[in-house]
């Protein structure tokens, strides 16, 4: 009998394997996922591999080698659908502070022998590459957002992935504003809903994981949190973490470093 | 796939699957003898040494966790402990055991992934968990479920399975509420027991017999299995403390090889992990994981590693049995971080991440800037050690039709649960053969 299940497959650049883990995260799910597609590719679960072209696509990290940017290539050619998940695959990771490092600078600072390294300048987003058909974001992605994702793609309607920002989940949950009640300094309102507001609510400023709003606007916040005392190294450094590769975030990041002097010292934790 | 006859044969495995990242093996074989073997490492490397320069010595924990998305908790862990030693930061011990609390969870949803979706399908002849699951689907589920309690705990006392959110330098933003911590309970005793059924079904297991002669290194801590502190210990009296340690672990580049190799003493290959814990410290684990380990025939030692396996779940056990303890003498520690004072110094942080020792080293400046950090993760540790062990497995293998040894030297490498992502961000990718 032939197999009429869509095919899954899910494949891996410059990464920490998180994202593909939310898959094999969804316990109650996984096996039920597991009838309702072919998983034709996955190598962190299964040694079987089943050719293209695939159906479903899922791509995690970003294209740091010369070997890689031909990779994305072929996995486009073979996927009628491309699907980028998390971070690394939708902005870069953190790994784009790279791209901001002078030439040679982050090899020769691991490496003894840098002759020994083939890797690129630059880590670049999926996109960059290779058309996508959608970015679920986040470091990691959310595992809900993944099933809302996979179920979308199965019955062929589009995915439901709130563009909002997280000061928006802190007012569904009813967590008091940590910047205007504390001077806590929070990227909530130019940060991507989708992670359901976790750190406000444990009194932890957001420090963007999901990347930019729809709309964001990262200089009123700048400005906003150097009010509050924030200094322009440590601002930026709040803005150069996980979505750096993001212009949205990596250019308030290089503005900031730019305006501002040393840094003080560390501040957090003392009363 | 293997490829060659007669005096020559190649068996190479190009993209190893259920491993956490990229790489692949080859073993050469000329005249009926092993004569190079390779675990070549294709994860391409993400520099985070170079990206913790002029970084917050606070931000460390949320950086390093993203090297590795299995272990997290372990890179949060040992950095903070790195910092703390630099500042000469003491904790409080209910900060410790909440942090032990957070790493047992991590431990049960690494080690039941590793048991139940990457290493359990070896031994049943299955391609993965899905092909296991239709001779054996009560048994997928018992190990799922068993993970679904280990991300409970992270994300009641971490906010977040992945990635967790709540760990700082000091301590933790917020103490979770005693009835959070105790609504563990019901579900842990639950895996608690699944995870003595665990060691039931993998004590069964048809596994060979291999004695990996191996030097053991893991943390030692009187009174306790070691988890988030210690000094390190080996099977040959070392006894050091975790800066001193990182002072004797000397890594090499080499064109002919894939990585970093650590060497103690700069000659020493040595294995951490499941199989080095339990040599080292299988005295201090409670009764009820010493005799489930004792009902399955598993003396106080064990050096083969495809019984790893059975190791895995005896430490199951236990950390399902330590978090119920620290639920049961659970107080949310007040003030939740102990208060960080930056100044210029150098930290050393070692802790047991599930796949083996990681240990952390910072310089830092007056203003609590990290100028240079220096990150060991377990596999670039053990990965001489793997490729001992290929060179043995596939000796005594040399039998076996061409797919099934091929399978047999992927297996030997999954013995040791090795984290490619983990050491791919300072491992070369390149393999300068000739």
């Amino acid at each position: 009998m032939t197999d009429v299940r869509p095919t899954l497959a899910v494949w891996k650049f410059a990464s920490c394997d998180g994202c593909q883990l939310s898959l094999l995260d969804c316990e109650d799910e996984l096996l039920a996922i597991a009838g309702a597609v072919r998983i034709a590719q996955f190598t962190e679960m299964s040694r079987a591999r089943v050719e293209g072209p695939y159906d479903v696509s899922l791509v995690e990290g970003s294209i740091t080698t010369a070997t890689d940017a031909g990779r994305i290539r072929e996995i486009r050619r073979s996927s009628r659908r491309l699907i980028t998940i998390g971070a690394c695959a939708s902005a870069g990771g953190i790994q784009a502070l790279r791209n901001f490092a002078q030439d040679g600078s982050y090899v020769d600072a691991v490496y003894a022998h840098p002759e020994y390294i083939s890797s690129l300048a630059s880590s670049t987003p999926i996109s960059a590459h290779v058309p996508v058909d959608l970015e679920l974001q986040g470091c990691p992605i959310d595992r809900g957002q993944l099933l809302e994702v996979i179920t979308a793609e199965l019955v062929g309607r589009k995915a439901v992935i709130p563009s909002h920002s997280v000061c928006q989940e802190c007012k569904g949950r009813g967590t008091v504003c940590l910047l205007v009640s504390g001077g806590t300094a929070c990227l909530g309102p130019v940060t991507r809903a989708g992670c359901g507001a976790l750190c406000p609510s444990i009194g932890r400023g957001c420090f963007g994981c999901f990347g930019p709003s729809e709309g964001a606007n990262p200089r009123a916040l700048s400005d906003r949190l150097l009010e509050g005392g924030t200094t322009p190294a440590d601002a930026s450094r709040l803005f150069a973490t996980f979505y750096v590769g993001n212009p949205l975030f990596g250019d308030e990041a290089v503005a900031l470093a730019r305006s501002g002097d040393p840094t003080p010292p560390d501040r957090e934790g003392q009363p | 796939m293997t490829h060659g006859s007669g005096a020559h044969r190649t068996v190479a495995v190009d993209g190893l699957s259920r491993v956490e990242g990229e790489g692949s093996l080859r073993v050469d074989v000329r005249d009926g003898v092993v004569e190079d073997v390779a675990l070549t490492i294709f994860e391409p490397p993400r520099y985070f040494e170079a990206m913790l320069r002029g970084r917050r010595a606070t931000e460390a924990p949320d950086i390093t966790a993203r090297i590795c998305g299995i272990c997290p908790v372990a890179y949060q862990m040992s950095a903070c402990l790195a910092v703390e030693d630099a500042y000469g930061i003491g904790v409080d011990d209910r900060i410790t055991a909440l942090r032990r609390l957070l790493y047992c969870g991590e431990w049960i949803q690494s080690h039941a992934l590793h048991i139940y979706l990457l290493h359990a399908p070896d031994f049943l002849g299955c391609a993965d968990a899905v092909e296991l699951a239709e001779l054996d689907r009560a048994a997928v589920e018992r190990g799922l479920g068993i993970k679904r309690t280990g991300n409970l705990i992270m994300e009641v006392v971490g906010g977040r399975a992945i990635h967790p959110v709540n760990v700082r330098v000091g301590g933790f933003y917020r103490a979770p509420a005693p009835e959070e911590v105790a609504a563990l309970a019901e579900p842990l005793r639950r895996a608690r027991d699944a995870a003595l059924d665990t060691v039931r079904w993998v004590g069964g297991f048809e596994i060979p017999e291999v004695d990996g002669q191996y030097r053991f290194v893991a943390l030692r801590s009187t009174g306790r299995y070691p988890i988030e502190s210690g000094r390190v210990a080996s099977s040959d009296g070392l006894d050091a403390s975790p800066a001193e340690f990182a002072d004797r672990v000397v890594e090499e580049h080499v064109a002919r090889s894939t990585a970093l190799h650590a060497r103690l003493d700069g000659r020493l290959d040595y294995l951490t992990g499941p199989l080095a814990r339990y040599a080292l410290n299988s005295g201090e684990l409670p009764e009820v994981a010493r005799q489930a380990a004792a009902d399955v025939g598993l003396g106080p030692v064990c050096a083969n590693p495809f019984r790893s396996i059975v190791v895995r779940a005896v430490e199951l056990v236990f950390a399902c049995e330590e978090a119920l303890r620290l639920i049961a003498e659970y107080e949310p520690p007040e003030p939740p971080a102990s208060e960080v004072r930056p100044r210029a110094g150098i930290g050393t942080g070692a802790t047991e991440a599930p796949r083996g020792l990681l240990f952390h080293r910072y310089e830092l400046d007056e203003a609590g800037v990290i100028l240079t950090a220096r990150i060991v993760p377990p596999t670039s540790q053990n990965q001489l050690t793997i490729e001992s062990d290929l060179r043995r497995v596939a000796q005594a293998a040399l039998d076996l039709p061409d797919d099934q040894l091929a399978w047999r030297c992927e297996q030997a490498v999954r013995n040791h649960d090795p984290c490619i992502s983990c050491a791919a961000h300072f491992l070369d990718v390149t393999v300068v053969r000739g």
